[in-house]
């Protein structure tokens, strides 16, 4: 996941280093562009009922599909998506369905950020302890890493009901936060790998110099190794922030909680035989909510500018 | 750390192995303390418990176990080779790249999962393809950006001794340019492998043929059989350790003589 | 008449044009290097004396003037093989064992496997790697890799050697011996050599005539016959005749007589 982080860092520094963001953005929305006419294209000239390989004759269901239907109730209009958001959510006088998706978005978006927080705040502790004590970090980063290359989110449901049994035993425990915990479950891991390499960081003429001072850890912590960290920080920052978004729809659909945008799209997706365009509101709605939560993380960087002027920029 | 001799050397890789081990086993005794003396919630069972079902219920958890396996094998072998053959169009030809880079950005921080419902109406809700494709696209991601940053580590030092041979294009691309790119292929198949799981696990909840881990984890959690529950936890674990195993390996023997 | 020579640059000249402007790299370079002839360029950095190696290899080329290299132009020389390139990095595949980084370039030219064999242990041999052909690049010292570099640059016979600071990343003792050994290599082949370098003691003891450079923009300002003939050994480095070759390089490069401490 690390690797992910410098990708996105590596994205957007080439970016920035050719210094010219407005042609970049004129490629990516060609780019959007090139999907939409693929997407045309291929509703317009592919079979009805898709492409299926290895089908066994007169047996229905058989074979692998590896082409899509066509028609409309599978694939329908880009314009009818667009179209469609600005029409009541369930027909009659509920409020457009655009408006519903931004509501739902917000309510995912708050349960992403209060997991988002829980993760800084666990992973950049658990990252401060193995840097500062090697044992820790022997003993623990396995178990960090393996936390991740394990589908443990998986547990999401198991949480949820230890959640409900916590609620009923008279300690207050919403079902929300039971889908921070989770979305923090995916953020803590980004934070403690880039907090330990990023106070690692430092040449080692630089921590060789702060000891020449006497500079005692916390010193040095303050002076010379979060600085540092700034470069590894804010990738890790910013894919904690697209993991807890992911952890949060993952952990709203698989309880069944309300309110969501994943819920939304769950429940509209149902529906989707007799409204097929609905379903691409809530699905536009996550990909809006991903990348607000990876660009507004990604402001914190615009503010820290001296702290990474080392960043490699090729 | 080792500087102190052989004996400080030895005593710290010795505590290398021991330390993970020993924080796993008190990891282990604290939950069953919990459990056995604690006010355990019903939902978390001891680990002797969901031990014992794991052996018990062995059979239905690896049917389900192969299918999602199989899901997340497919998506991450056609996600792969799809993302080789982009980055390479990408790395030949800048405005694939340019129009490639920022969809691919975009993509590493949507919630991808969430286009499962979709895709189970565009391909019908008996099939696994929803699945196997939102693996598929989870496992592109790290693929393309790996290898497209491989294909341009090539150093100056390199190419121009390639120039200087009168190398052919053909013969610069064979003998430099992708051996120089597999390391970082490797990497990016490591990364994705455990995306590629936990993707094809994920998807399970939104829908979908009844069957696989995720399925069968909502299903029980939900109607209370908390054991089997986490037994099914535990055989999403082990397809999640069996794929990351396979790729670092691969990782690790490619990397020895790998550049820089 | 002009194929004897191995080098010969008329007028050439070099722009780069980068964000902030055009450059001028090199202009109005004129040289002759006969064959077999072992020629230093020296100078400060940014006179150009790796530009006019990289334009002679056809790695890059020259913007205006005429550049023939035995008679040919540079690109054909390049596609010919004509001459062998080192670097100051040894850039060594680190994949490749020393044997198939040697082989390289007779690989690229498809020479039989037989051949290329025999090629590489002959040059093993003449850069003292007989032991390590099986080594990987990352499990030999630097002065080592250096050496397969050479023995690589070696490979297809060229009339011409091309050296980029070859020695410029070693330490002194290892420098000096590999020093000693590039003569040996030089005259054994009887390949003229083009040497960039920035240590005028190298430049004196290596070459029959030593080029000088300067900055702003790149051009020759001087050319100094060394002659101190063809046996370069050890005992050279304490020879009178070396010490004022050496200080008549230094005065070129300074542009200046220098003052010795003992004439004040």
């Amino acid at each position: 996941m690390t690797e992910y982080a410098q990708t996105a860092s590596l994205v957007v520094a080439r970016r920035r280093a050719s210094g010219r963001g407005w042609a970049a953005a004129a490629w990516g929305a060609l780019g959007v562009l090139a999907v939409a006419v693929v997407w045309e294209l291929y509703k317009f000239l592919g079979p009805a009922e898709g492409v299926t390989i290895g089908q066994v004759e007169g047996q229905t269901g058989s074979g692998v599909m590896i082409l899509p239907r066509t028609h409309d109730r599978a694939m329908p209009h880009i314009w009818s998506m667009i179209i469609r958001l600005g029409e009541p959510t369930s027909g009659g006088s509920t409020p457009p369905l655009f408006v519903t998706v931004a509501q739902a978005a917000l309510v995912t978006l708050g349960m992403a950020a209060v997991g988002w927080l829980i993760g800084v705040a666990v992973g950049a502790l658990l990252g401060l302890v193995m840097q500062r004590w090697k044992l820790l970090e022997w003993g623990l980063l396995p178990w960090v890493v393996v936390s991740q290359i394990v589908p443990l989110i998986a547990f999401a449901p198991v949480v949820n009901a230890i959640g409900n049994q916590i609620d009923r035993s008279g300690t207050p425990w919403p079902q929300w936060l039971s889908v921070a915990v989770i979305a923090s479950y995916l953020a803590f891991f980004p934070i403690a790998v880039g907090v330990l390499r990023g106070l690692e960081a430092p040449d080692r003429i630089h921590v060789d110099l702060m000891r020449s001072y006497a500079a005692g850890y916390w010193a040095t912590l303050l002076r010379l190794r979060l600085p540092a960290s700034v470069p590894h920080l804010l990738p890790a920052l910013r894919l904690a922030a697209a993991n807890a978004v992911l952890g949060a729809v993952v952990a709203e659909v698989s309880i069944g909680m309300r309110g969501g945008i994943g819920r939304m799209l769950i429940q509209l997706a149902g529906q989707a035989s007799s409204d097929p365009a609905a379903p691409w509101g809530p699905m536009f709605g996550s990909i809006a909510l991903g990348l607000i939560a990876a660009g507004s993380v990604a402001l914190i960087g615009l503010g820290l500018k001296n702290y990474r002027r080392g960043e490699a920029n090729t | 750390m080792s500087t102190a001799g052989p004996g400080a050397t030895r005593l710290a890789q010795w505590l290398r192995v021991a330390s993970p081990i020993g924080v796993g086993v008190l990891m282990l005794v604290a939950w069953a303390l919990y459990v056995e003396f604690g006010n355990a919630p019903r939902m978390l069972p001891s680990p002797i418990a969901v031990g014992e079902e794991f052996g018990l219920r062995w059979g239905i958890i690896w049917d389900d176990m192969v299918i999602t396996a199989t899901n997340a094998l497919i998506g991450l072998t056609v996600g792969a080779i799809l993302a080789v053959v982009l980055a390479g169009l990408a790395a030949a030809w800048r405005p694939i790249d340019g129009m490639l880079a920022p969809l691919v950005a975009a993509l590493a921080v949507i919630p991808i999962v969430a286009i499962t419902p979709i895709l189970n109406t565009m391909f019908g809700a008996s099939s696994q393809f929803g699945r196997q494709a939102v693996a598929m696209i989870a496992a592109f991601i790290p693929v393309f950006v790996n290898v497209l940053r491989g294909l341009r580590q090539t150093k100056p030092v390199h190419r121009d001794l390639m120039r200087a041979s009168a190398a052919s294009s053909g013969q610069t691309f064979r003998m430099l340019t992708l051996p120089t790119a597999m390391p970082y292929l490797m990497t990016g198949l490591r990364v994705a492998a455990s995306l590629a799981v936990i993707a094809a696990l994920v998807a399970e909840y939104f829908g979908g043929p009844s069957d696989g881990i995720g399925t069968s984890i909502a299903t029980y959690a939900k109607s209370g059989r908390a054991a089997l529950a986490w037994a099914y936890v535990g055989g999403g674990i082990l397809i999640g350790l069996v794929f990351f195993l396979i790729t670092a390996f691969l990782e690790r023997l490619v990397a020895r003589h790998a550049p820089g | 008449m002009t194929a004897d020579l191995a080098v010969k640059a008329a007028g050439v000249g070099k722009v780069f044009d980068t964000k902030a402007g055009d450059v001028i790299a090199l202009t109005g370079v004129d040289l002759e290097v006969r064959a077999g002839e072992f020629v230093s360029l020296i100078g400060p950095s940014g006179c150009g004396k790796s530009t006019l190696l990289r334009l002679i290899a056809d790695l890059d080329e020259a913007t205006s003037g005429e550049l023939t290299i035995f008679g040919k132009p540079a690109r054909r020389a390049r596609i010919d093989q004509d001459y062998g390139i080192a670097f100051q990095q040894a850039g060594l595949l680190p994949w490749r064992t020393v044997g198939a980084n040697i082989a390289l370039p007779l690989e690229l030219h498809k020479v039989a496997k037989a051949e290329r064999e025999a090629r590489v242990a002959e040059l093993a041999e003449l850069v003292g790697l007989t032991e390590f052909v099986d080594r990987y690049p990352d499990q030999l010292s630097g002065g080592m890799q250096q050496r397969v570099a050479i023995a690589r640059a070696l490979a297809a016979r060229p009339k011409l050697l091309l050296m980029d600071e070859p020695f410029g990343a070693l330490d002194e003792m290892t420098r000096e011996y590999l020093q000693s050994e590039l003569t040996r290599i030089a005259t054994e082949t009887g390949a003229a050599v083009v040497f960039v370098t920035h240590s005028i003691p190298e430049a004196v003891f290596l070459s029959d005539r030593v080029v000088v450079m300067s900055p702003r923009p790149g051009r020759i300002t001087d050319v100094i016959e060394i002659g101190l003939g063809e046996v370069r050994d050890e005992s050279l480095r304490e020879n009178p005749v070396y010490f004022e070759k050496v200080t008549a390089v230094r005065e070129a490069l300074h542009g200046v007589k220098v003052e010795r401490a003992n004439e004040r």
